[in-house]
């Protein structure tokens, strides 16, 4: 058994788990943060990305007992309270999911890819770019568009800052 | 059309849940005392199983229970079954080999379910499964239906010779032939449609609890149709009365035919769940998911086109051989039947068709509906078969199509279906329009001068949705009717929640069904809540599968808001003192037309549940039930023109443009359409040059995980250009077609017709991977 303690969202978390068990797993059971989501064994389809230190992981891709220490957002802690984080109200406003099982780890992949990203996004980028999340629905189209979507609302967001700061 | 009404595009209701992580799957579930089952499956393809030792895992950490298809058996439950008898032309019944949820003495296909497991945990469980110790005796294996028809093939099951399940046919033999005998031009042309994975990212999961106190169950399930799931297992499987068996299925992840079945895990999670005193719980890892879901195609054709001196149709004759693996699934039989056979006709005047279907058993993963379901085999015989006759014929492709366009509606094929409604030119001339079809010759010029080889296709679809007139489907051999029912209950306060036995497995149903509701009765969709997925609280329903949510499930609640209108009128004609004729409801308030008289819409509401002053004898409440049996199939059709560039040196197939242009009757909700276009076309494309499940002649699937199965990434893929035309559907209410397989339907060929375009070959496999391609280059080199 392993003890691991972590920040989850902002909380501080800690358990005793089996050495195997997977960040993914850990989240899921032991947290019930059951947004993350499970969709493949090969670390193929993204459905499970959460931030780990500010970085978009694969949750499937590393032990719980790795990310003792670490800093995690799980898609239940994007939001600020109420408030929509911007790419999940672009998500919304551009009809870019239908089932929503992969929704979750788009999002946090396309947070980090716009935070990657401060001078914007082109669409060739973005679809490189989320090579790594699959979905079945939506064909991408519409995910593509709310992440450029996302990216300029958030350049703004942050040039309007920036002025006001000025 | 208001701001939320019919035809609005209006951001989802249910995206709130899901873009917070608040999505609530099968696999989210928690219930008190839960725990975990792993399946042992057959490692072979074709074996008998000797000996079942169980004991060794019984004894390891954790585990609650080893059990094995002999107890099942012994507990009386029953077989797995194909609810659609299909007779062979000999008018002999279908050849039904015996599917045991747990296998007994013989397994037929690389993951057929043999022992569950139930333990505290999953690794626990999954450590257990390892140690059950299963003796076999190795049988050889045939994957190839065209090789398991042939004498000597492995005997699949005692109940069909040469694994042969039926020999159907439909339409007029000695006319197409005579049409063919007597053709200025006859195409020939062999179609191979490769078999597929559905892959919804959602793995099936199922979660069994069996209440002792109650002599109750409940089940959890990945499901589209949860009421057929417990019709079934009640009145086939013998798990329970379908009184003591609740079956809901939660937030589905996607399902696209795949979620339609009743698989072997969730009836056996039932019976674990009974047998060991616990809720058992099981979720698929994705190769058991590509393993033992419901794949997929795999026809093999050879069809003959034939044209009179005008180039016009005269016969068409087409002879398949349709995969169905190693058990009849739910609704297998209608598949390369009923939902194939009868749409031959696509959108042309053919005067004679005659189709013969032959279906097979193989050692591979039972094959069933996968989005689309007969209706891109059909349409992918045909499109092909056009775009070679155009080329044979020296004719544009789209000359020979307009040529042979059905123009006139009603029309009546010689394969069953009657075409209600369609404008086949106006989605032609806006899709040749929407990719300047009349530019190509000048683009692909200028990718000849950067070394690319550049080709653009065409494919003209028709589909059957709005699945189906109960009695039609009835005579052809469905053992279900395929109605949709719908309650309508007005609260007092005027909020209202419509109950449907339709289940979205992402199509929006939260939203589009509210935008029904607002556009009656002006109530916000706010203020409308979608109730679906749960067989306590919606009595009867038949699901989500063919397009059939908005043709058939919305015209059920419809029907049901026509009846709620009814009462509201005659309490508002009462409570107003004026005629019912005379009433109107409009944004939320109910009046008397012409006059200023009028109440707000939940006044009357609270009048009928007050009941203080309703019409003499009038009984209280405002809550309706409606049963919709469609009158007829809908046809929805459009054109696809794909345009591609190929790398001579790497064979990798670009696709520059893909243009859709669909005629899908009336909308509802035109962004949560197009969403639905972008997805199957998405699926088509991956069918057309990415996806493809393998077996090697031993039976081992080697597609198995998304590190061979070749999923499309965004990256594979471009922006679509969509739009749509309306020909209303005069056979349902709404005027509604149906959007949800058509992407998928008519894009496999419109991408094929293309790379065959650009290479200057006859025909290329599916799918058309770069090693593919590249090869076609260089055996045409030589």
């Amino acid at each position: 058994m392993s003890d691991v303690s972590l920040t989850v969202n902002g909380k501080r978390v800690s358990g005793s788990v089996e050495d195997r068990t997977l960040l993914v797993h850990f989240l899921r059971e032991n947290l019930g943060l059951t947004g993350t989501h499970v969709g493949c064994d090969t670390s193929q389809c993204g459905t499970c990305v959460v931030h780990v230190d500010g970085r978009a992981v694969k949750s499937c891709t590393m032990l719980a007992a790795q990310a003792s220490g670490s800093t995690i957002v799980t898609i239940e802690g994007l939001a600020n309270g109420a408030e929509l984080h911007p790419v999940q109200a672009a998500f919304k406003e551009h009809h870019g999911l239908q089932c929503g099982f992969c929704t979750p780890g788009m999002i946090m992949a396309a947070t980090d890819m716009i935070a990657r990203h401060p001078q914007g996004l082109d669409e060739a980028t973005v679809r490189a770019e989320l090579d790594g999340n699959i979905c079945r629905c939506t064909g991408y189209h519409n995910i593509v568009k709310a992440i450029l979507a996302a990216s300029q609302a958030m350049s703004k967001g942050a040039k309007g800052k920036a002025k006001q700061a000025a | 059309m208001g701001i939320e009404g019919v035809g609005a595009r209006v951001a989802r209701k249910e995206d709130k849940r899901f873009i917070t992580g608040g999505g609530r799957y099968v696999d989210d579930m928690v219930v008190p005392g839960m725990k975990h089952a792993v399946f042992v499956r057959s490692p072979h393809a074709h074996a008998q199983i000797k000996k079942i030792d169980v004991k060794k895992a019984q004894a390891m950490p954790g585990v609650i229970g080893v059990l094995t298809g002999k107890e099942l058996k012994a507990d009386g439950i029953g077989n797995l079954i194909c609810g659609w008898m299909i007779h062979s032309k000999d008018g002999s019944p279908m050849k039904m080999g015996a599917w045991s949820p747990l296998a007994v003495d013989k397994v037929r296909y690389v993951g057929d379910a043999v022992v569950i497991v139930v333990a505290d945990t999953k690794g626990q469980a999954r450590d257990a499964a390892e140690a059950v110790e299963i003796t076999y005796k190795e049988l050889k294996a045939v994957v190839d239906a065209t090789k398991a028809i042939q004498a000597g093939a492995p005997q699949i099951h005692a109940e069909s010779d040469n694994n042969l399940i039926f020999d159907w046919e439909i339409g007029d033999g000695k006319a197409t032939d005579a049409a063919i005998k007597s053709a200025a031009h006859v195409t020939r042309m062999k179609i191979v449609n490769n078999r597929l994975v559905p892959n919804a990212m959602e793995p099936r999961a199922a979660l069994g609890h069996y209440d002792k106190a109650e002599d109750h169950y409940t089940c959890w399930t990945t499901s589209q149709n949860p009421h057929v799931a417990r019709l079934v297992m009640s009145a086939f499987y013998n798990v329970a009365p379908e009184n003591k068996l609740r079956v809901i299925a939660p937030d589905v992840g996607g399902g696209f035919g795949s979620k339609i079945y009743i698989y072997p895990e969730e009836i056996v999670c039932l019976w674990a769940s009974k047998k060991t005193g616990v809720p058992v719980k099981w979720v698929a890892d994705r190769t058991e998911s590509f393993l033992s879901d419901a794949h997929g195609r795999d026809h093999v054709s050879t069809v003959e086109m034939a044209f009179d001196k005008d180039n016009r149709i005269t016969g068409l004759k087409v002879d398949t051989i349709a995969n169905l693996g190693a058990y009849m699934s739910l609704f297998s039989s209608c598949v390369p039947t009923y939902l194939y056979a009868t749409l031959l006709s696509g959108q042309y005047n053919i005067p004679a068709i005659h189709a013969n279907v032959r279906t097979v058993y193989t050692n591979t993963a039972p094959v069933d509906a996968y989005r689309g379901a007969g209706r891109p085999e059909a349409t992918y015989l045909l499109e092909r078969t056009m775009e070679t006759a155009a080329r044979e014929l020296g004719v544009s492709p789209a000359e020979l199509r307009r040529r042979n366009f059905i123009t006139s509606f009603p029309h009546q094929t010689p394969v069953i279906m009657n075409y209600d409604a369609g404008d086949y030119n106006a989605s032609l001339d806006a899709a040749m329009k929407a990719s300047d079809y009349a530019g190509f010759t000048r683009r692909k010029a200028d990718a000849a001068k950067r070394g690319k080889l550049r080709g653009i296709g065409m494919s003209c679809y028709i589909e059957a949705c709005g699945i189906a007139p109960s009695a039609a489907v009835g005579s052809l051999g469905a053992g279900v009717g395929l109605w949709e029912s719908a309650e309508v209950r007005v609260n007092a306060v005027g909020t209202i929640e419509v109950l449907t036995g339709s289940h979205s497995h992402g199509q929006g149903h939260e939203t589009t069904f509210a935008q029904l509701v607002n556009q009656r009765f002006g109530v916000p969709i706010d203020s409308v809540s979608i109730v679906h997925g749960d067989t306590d609280k919606v009595q009867m329903g038949m699901g989500t599968y063919g397009s059939r949510s908005g043709a058939v499930g919305m015209s059920a609640i419809a029907k049901a808001l026509d009846k709620v209108e009814a009462k509201a009128k005659k309490i508002a004609a009462h409570l107003l003192e004026a005629d019912e004729g005379d009433i109107v409801i409009e944004n939320g308030e109910v009046k008397v037309a012409g006059t200023d008289k009028s109440l707000p819409w939940f006044q009357v509401a609270l009048a009928a549940y007050t009941a203080h002053n309703l019409p003499a004898g009038m009984e209280p409440g405002l809550k309706e039930t409606a049963f919709y049996d469609p009158a007829n199939f809908t046809f929805p059709a459009g054109c696809y023109i794909s345009e591609v560039e190929i790398d001579p040196e790497t064979g990798v197939t670009d696709i520059i443009q893909f243009v859709a242009a669909d005629d899908f009757g009336n909308i509802i909700n035109p962004m949560i359409v197009e969403g639905q276009v972008h997805g199957g076309i998405a699926q088509g494309i991956g069918q057309a040059l990415l996806e493809g499940a393998h077996y090697d002649g031993s039976g081992q699937l080697l597609t198995a995980s998304y590190m061979d199965y070749t999923m499309p990434r965004a990256g594979d893929l471009p922006s679509f250009k969509v739009s749509t035309s309306n020909t209303p559907c005069p056979s349902n209410p709404l005027g509604i077609k149906g959007c949800g397989e058509a992407g998928a339907i008519g894009s496999p060929p419109a991408i094929i017709n293309a790379i065959t375009d650009a290479l200057g070959v006859v025909d290329i496999a599916m799918p058309a991977s770069p090693s593919t391609v590249w090869s076609a280059i260089r055996a045409k080199k030589h």
